[in-house]
């Protein structure tokens, strides 16, 4: 018969972890790593996909593995590329830089930035689930407009985040990376097809995936998947993929969805639904999606 | 010839270049670091000896101190020697991976051509920097001269690498980085010798995965720290045996405290860096001078314990050395803003309990100040005196 499922510890992050039921970031996790092998070297920076795996003294991990802080995966993956062209085994191993949208998007930001231009082999990893999680649901500049964070309560004079999402992708792109991509939990899949074609290629790589948290975006365990298709099938979250710069691949939409079927799912959008106000941020949300629609030309 | 055969050996470098010649020589791995004055002149002669083809190391342009560092960590844990020098602000910069380099038992070696510190903006030399990085679980040296300098850099590595601890080598910012000296550039057959290839029992290898860097709870948090403590406290002893076995191969002598002067003196001034050459002067015409007053100080003898290591601080080679002695000064080119100089506190705590010394805190230098032959004697002549608040002595 032919074996369908791997068994539960045959992975490279393995059960035992602390990640919450339902989790995005640790399902993508493990298929990040499934499809690099065991001839990686990952770092990661401090946050969930750390404090959920690595509690002293045990590890969910089977691949050589090194957090340091919150800022630095990118730096420490470079002096590991480093090392390993000094050792000269630079061409058999992968490096592989992890992170949270905080990490990558703001604190982190300088060093991503060093590292790309540079030109290290490294595939950085983002895992964006819109905002700082693991410290309780703080706004970082990955949440997208309208959330309700911790420190962006909606309120009297508040409807949420009143800021847009910094757009990392036109970032990454404009350090004229080999290789730039989104991905998520939404099509597991495609994540280890992204991954296996990032590392094939020389240079650095990023991939960003959009992986719901369950308590910060306030959904049901059982939603993850759901609620990761729907930010796909309403234009919300595009996910794309660049070659050298091109356009060269993107999941289409296969039936539109408004975006409000999208954040009703979720209570950090719950409270655009209970006024006027709201409904034209819901608008203004909606507004950000077809223009992601017709950006990247996403509808079937 | 046996003239000619001498001056092959020393050579007259820059401070710098002779550190970037020793580091060469040390064959380290990884070097990555970010342009700053003081140190500029060793990363760049380090760039220009890669680029020359005259050293293999991989060089790693950093973004900013704290990415130089950082880099540092992969590739030390990576299982490569590795090096970075920085001043001042990038020193404070790096403050957050110093002390993760520490707890993380990566054998990394740096220097720090000290500078003073901001604000105001300052780019000339004093200890203001290092002396914050004090509790950060490093080892920390400070040479006197260029040529203890490129020692120090020598034995930081066989230290590191034997405590699993990093060593950061400090020396005097302009002083000692920009002045050109005879030197002898301890040479790669000797440091063979005495410097075994790096080998790091744990480190990223997929052949062997290994988690680095896990978090601990409060059950395991403690014992880990008071384990880095310990091992900090007992790389005094294996310092002092390193420096035994490198005078064997280099000949030259290396300590962790040195006296200097007259036996017999009640007086003793302390200091760290390269300011002990000036000390050491002064002393030496108060001892030779015959009768009378000399500029002003009492006809008397006075000693100087230069201290070459600030953690782990040698308490019992100190007091050793000047434990009955009568009347203390310590000169600071740093200052605990608010309290006084930082060694002249190290020395009061050496002290307490122990003996009756007057101990006197003098802060000297701080930003690039001259220290003289004048203002050390005025430091002497505060000796006598019962000073418990710290003195600044700048003209």
């Amino acid at each position: 018969m032919e074996k369908k499922y791997k068994a539960p510890l045959s992975h490279l992050l393995n059960p035992g972890h602390s990640a919450c039921a339902g989790c995005g970031m640790i399902i993508a996790y493990r298929l990040v790593l499934d499809a690099a092998g065991q001839n990686t070297i990952v770092t990661n920076a401090t946050g969930c996909s750390e404090v959920t795996t690595t509690q002293y003294p045990m590890t969910a991990f089977k691949v050589p593995w090194i957090h340091s802080l919150f800022e630095n995966s990118s730096s420490l993956a470079s002096g590991i590329w480093a090392a390993l062209k000094y050792q000269k085994k630079d061409k058999d191993i992968n490096i592989i830089a992890v992170g949270g949208d905080g990490a990558t998007f703001d604190i982190g930001f300088a060093h991503i930035s060093g590292m790309w231009e540079r030109g290290d082999n490294v595939l950085y990893v983002c895992f964006d689930n819109e905002a700082y999680q693991n410290t309780g649901y703080q706004y970082s500049s990955a949440t997208p407009l309208d959330a309700n964070t911790s420190t962006t309560p909606p309120g009297k004079r508040s409807l949420g985040n009143q800021s847009y999402k910094k757009d990392m992708i036109k970032i990454a792109l404009a350090h004229n990376l080999p290789y730039v991509a989104t991905a998520t939990t939404g099509y597991p899949l495609d994540i280890g097809v992204k991954v296996k074609k990032a590392l094939a290629i020389k240079g650095p790589k990023y991939l960003q995936l959009h992986t719901p948290c369950v308590p910060g975006w306030g959904i049901e365990p059982k939603d993850t998947i759901n609620v990761a298709k729907l930010a796909v099938q309403s234009g919300f979250y595009p996910i794309v993929e660049y070659t050298n710069g091109e356009l060269t691949g993107k999941i289409k939409i296969t039936k539109k969805v408004p975006v409000e079927e999208f954040l009703k799912l979720q209570k950090r959008f719950k409270h655009l639904f209970s006024s006027e106000a709201g409904k034209l941020e819901v608008a203004k949300i909606q507004k950000l999606a077809d223009e992601n629609i017709k950006k990247f030309d996403l509808i079937q | 010839m046996k003239i000619f055969k001498l001056k092959i050996m020393s050579k007259i470098l820059e401070g710098s270049r002779a550190i970037a010649e020793t580091i060469k020589n040390i064959n380290v791995g990884v070097v990555s670091a970010y342009p700053i004055t003081p140190q500029t002149h060793i990363v760049e002669e380090l760039a220009k000896l890669k680029a020359d083809g005259q050293a293999d190391f991989e060089y790693v342009k950093a973004e900013s101190e704290f990415a130089a560092i950082s880099i540092l960590v992969g590739a030390s844990a990576a299982g490569v020697r590795t090096y970075t020098a920085t001043s001042a602000q990038g020193l404070l910069l790096m403050t957050e991976v110093l002390y993760n380099v520490a707890g993380m038992r990566l054998p990394i070696v740096m220097t720090d051509a000290n500078r003073a510190v901001s604000a105001p903006i300052n780019i000339w030399n004093d200890q203001q920097d290092a002396v914050t990085m004090r509790d950060a679980g490093w080892i920390m040296m400070f040479g006197e001269d260029i040529q203890e300098v490129c020692d120090l850099h020598v034995l930081a590595y066989k230290i590191a690498e034997k405590c699993l601890l990093p060593v950061m080598v400090n020396l005097d910012g302009f002083v000692l980085t920009h002045v050109v000296e005879p030197v002898t550039v301890p040479e790669m057959a000797e440091i063979k010798k005495y410097l075994p290839d790096f080998k790091l029992a744990e480190k990223l290898d997929v052949k062997n995965p290994l988690t680095l860097g896990a978090f601990a709870t409060p059950a395991h948090y403690m014992e880990i720290r008071q384990e880095l403590h310990d091992d900090l406290v007992a790389s005094k002893n294996i310092m002092a045996k390193e420096m035994k076995e490198f005078k064997k191969v280099f000949g030259r002598l290396l300590t962790l405290v040195e006296y200097y002067g007259d036996q017999s003196a009640e007086t003793v001034i302390i200091a760290m860096g390269s300011v002990l050459g000036t000390i050491k002067e002064t002393v030496d015409e108060i001892n030779n001078s015959t009768g009378g007053a000399h500029h002003g100080v009492p006809v008397q003898k006075v000693g100087v314990l230069k201290i070459s290591c600030l953690r782990p601080f040698p308490v019992e080679e100190i007091l050793k050395l000047i434990g009955d002695k009568k009347n203390i000064v310590v000169i600071d080119k740093s200052v605990s803003l608010g309290e006084e100089g930082t060694l002249a506190g190290e020395i009061r705590r050496v002290f307490y309990g122990r003996s009756k010394a007057n101990i006197t805190s003098v802060i000297m230098g701080l930003g690039g100040r001259d220290i003289t032959k004048e203002t050390i004697l005025q430091a002497i002549n505060l000796a006598k005196n019962r000073n418990d608040k710290a003195v600044f002595i700048g003209k």
